[in-house]
């Protein structure tokens, strides 16, 4: 295995290897989906397809924050930096994320006052030196990132900070594996479950999964140890006709999750009836709103926002890929229009996206000049 | 973005609750709101997610964590963001 001498134990991962080898059925194809987009860039930068055995397949899931907002939610944002008062303020990941009339990158480069942020109390630090401006905070993630956002608006709050508001794009795991278990062409046999949104809420909220849908999840940490032992950890219960959640990222993640980050959570966040994912559609329940005891910090009201929706460019296939359906090289715009340098759909801006992992570790390698057949013979 | 960055706890400032974090020779005050439930002393280490401590770590977890990031190629994003924090 590459880069092998990196890594913690690498006896352990070698015995750990052949211990999937022994527990893999020849004759069964065994489809386990990696929900977290950190353990599909970790999959791929380990170059893991090689040490298991072929009938061992990894689906992608929807578990990159970037990747799943539709272009529409982007557009909508972007709408507000056009304000001569606005201050629009994302993280790094956002800032190359095409939207229909560009990204917010190219919005800066037009001249528009659009910023990154490295943290939500930088967007609000920003508030409070430019009182004379109004500070638009896009905010995206799942349940590791909500409780910041959640934590910043109390904080906002016990400041009265007036110029400071949230577009708030947060977004909840459980629904989109619902949404995913009931599209009726997946057949998935478990999940690796993930690592740090896991820290915040915890375990419980994954044993349906396993009580209705008798399917098993393994909590997973991000090394290549962590990934095979919980690639064990599936293949015993699927071997023993077992469905349970199990955690092998006991070390970070508490089976109670972090209570003070889900407190944090509920008093400022609801439920939004529906919301669109990319490649998902409308899923009801499935992403958070910012109460009305907080509307005053709330873009969508202190602003009126158009919900713009936007179709994808007609031959991306972003959707498909984010659902597992389709391979990233199986998407006709894979490494030809579509590439890092030149993303068309999300899934190839960031590092988390499989179509950037893919492209990254199994298409550069493919595709390196090969010396020997390069000359002519 | 879900990828986290280890740092040990410097100094501690009361309200609201703030900690200066160490992560590699840089110093820079993190949010430690959300762990109010078992709050963090001086010496410890907690995983950092944009500017947020999220949760506690050992001394042992936090090196995993840093290798992870090397391995990964993210620890110079890991960095980069650190050096960002504003505040």
């Amino acid at each position: 295995m590459k880069f092998v001498d990196e890594f913690r134990d690498p006896e352990v991962i070698g015995r750990t290897a052949d211990e999937i080898r022994r527990l893999a059925h020849p004759g069964r194809h065994y489809r386990l989906m990696e929900v977290c987009g950190g353990h599909t860039h970790a999959i791929y930068r380990f170059g893991l397809k090689d040490v298991l055995p072929s009938n061992i397949e990894l689906i992608h899931g929807p578990g990159c924050p970037v990747c799943v907002l539709p272009m529409g939610r982007i557009d909508d944002g972007l709408a507000l930096a056009q304000r001569p008062d606005v201050i629009f303020t994302a993280f790094g990941d956002m800032m190359r994320v095409p939207g229909a009339h560009g990204s917010p990158l190219e919005h800066k480069a037009r001249g528009l006052d659009v910023r990154i942020v490295y943290s939500p109390s930088d967007a609000i630090k920003l508030a409070r030196t430019n009182p004379g401006r109004h500070v638009v905070f896009f905010a995206i993630g799942f349940e590791t990132t909500a409780p910041s956002t959640a934590l910043t608006l109390l904080r906002a709050r016990a400041e009265g900070l007036k110029n400071f508001s949230v577009f708030c794009n947060h977004v909840t795991i459980i629904p989109a594996i619902r949404a995913i278990l009931d599209s009726p062409d997946m057949r998935l046999d478990g999940f690796i479950g993930p690592g740090h949104v896991s820290t915040v809420i915890g375990c419980r909220p994954y044993e349906w999964i396993a009580r209705d849908e008798r399917k098993p999840i393994v909590v997973s940490g991000f090394e290549p140890l962590d990934l095979l032992q919980s690639i064990v950890m599936l293949l015993r219960q699927l071997e023993a006709g077992r469905a349970e959640v199990e955690n092998q990222y006991t070390r970070v993640v508490p089976w109670e999750g972090n209570r003070a980050a889900l407190r944090a959570m509920a008093e400022v966040f609801s439920l939004r009836p529906y919301f669109e994912w990319r490649g998902l559609g409308f899923i009801s329940q499935s992403a958070l709103r910012i109460r009305d005891e907080f509307a005053q910090w709330d873009a969508e009201r202190v602003f009126s926002v158009a919900g713009v929706r936007v179709t994808d460019p007609k031959a991306a296939q972003c959707g498909e890929v984010l659902k597992g359906v389709l391979k990233p090289v199986q998407c006709k715009l894979f490494g030809r229009e579509c590439t890092p340098e030149h993303p068309v759909g999300a899934l190839m801006v960031s590092s988390e996206g499989s179509c950037a992992a893919y492209y990254n570790y199994e298409h550069r390698k493919a595709n390196a000049p090969m010396p020997s057949l390069a000359a002519p013979v | 973005m879900c990828l986290a960055i280890p740092g040990k706890i410097v100094e501690l400032v009361a309200d609201p609750p703030l900690g200066v974090v160490e992560v590699t020779g840089v110093r820079r005050r993190v949010d430690l709101g959300l762990l109010q439930d078992d709050p963090p002393q001086v010496g410890d280490w907690v995983l950092i997610h944009v500017g947020f401590a999220m949760s506690r770590i050992s001394e042992r977890e936090a090196e995993d964590q840093m290798r992870t990031l090397r391995i990964l190629g993210e620890d110079q994003a890991a960095m980069d963001e650190v050096r960002g924090y504003q505040s």
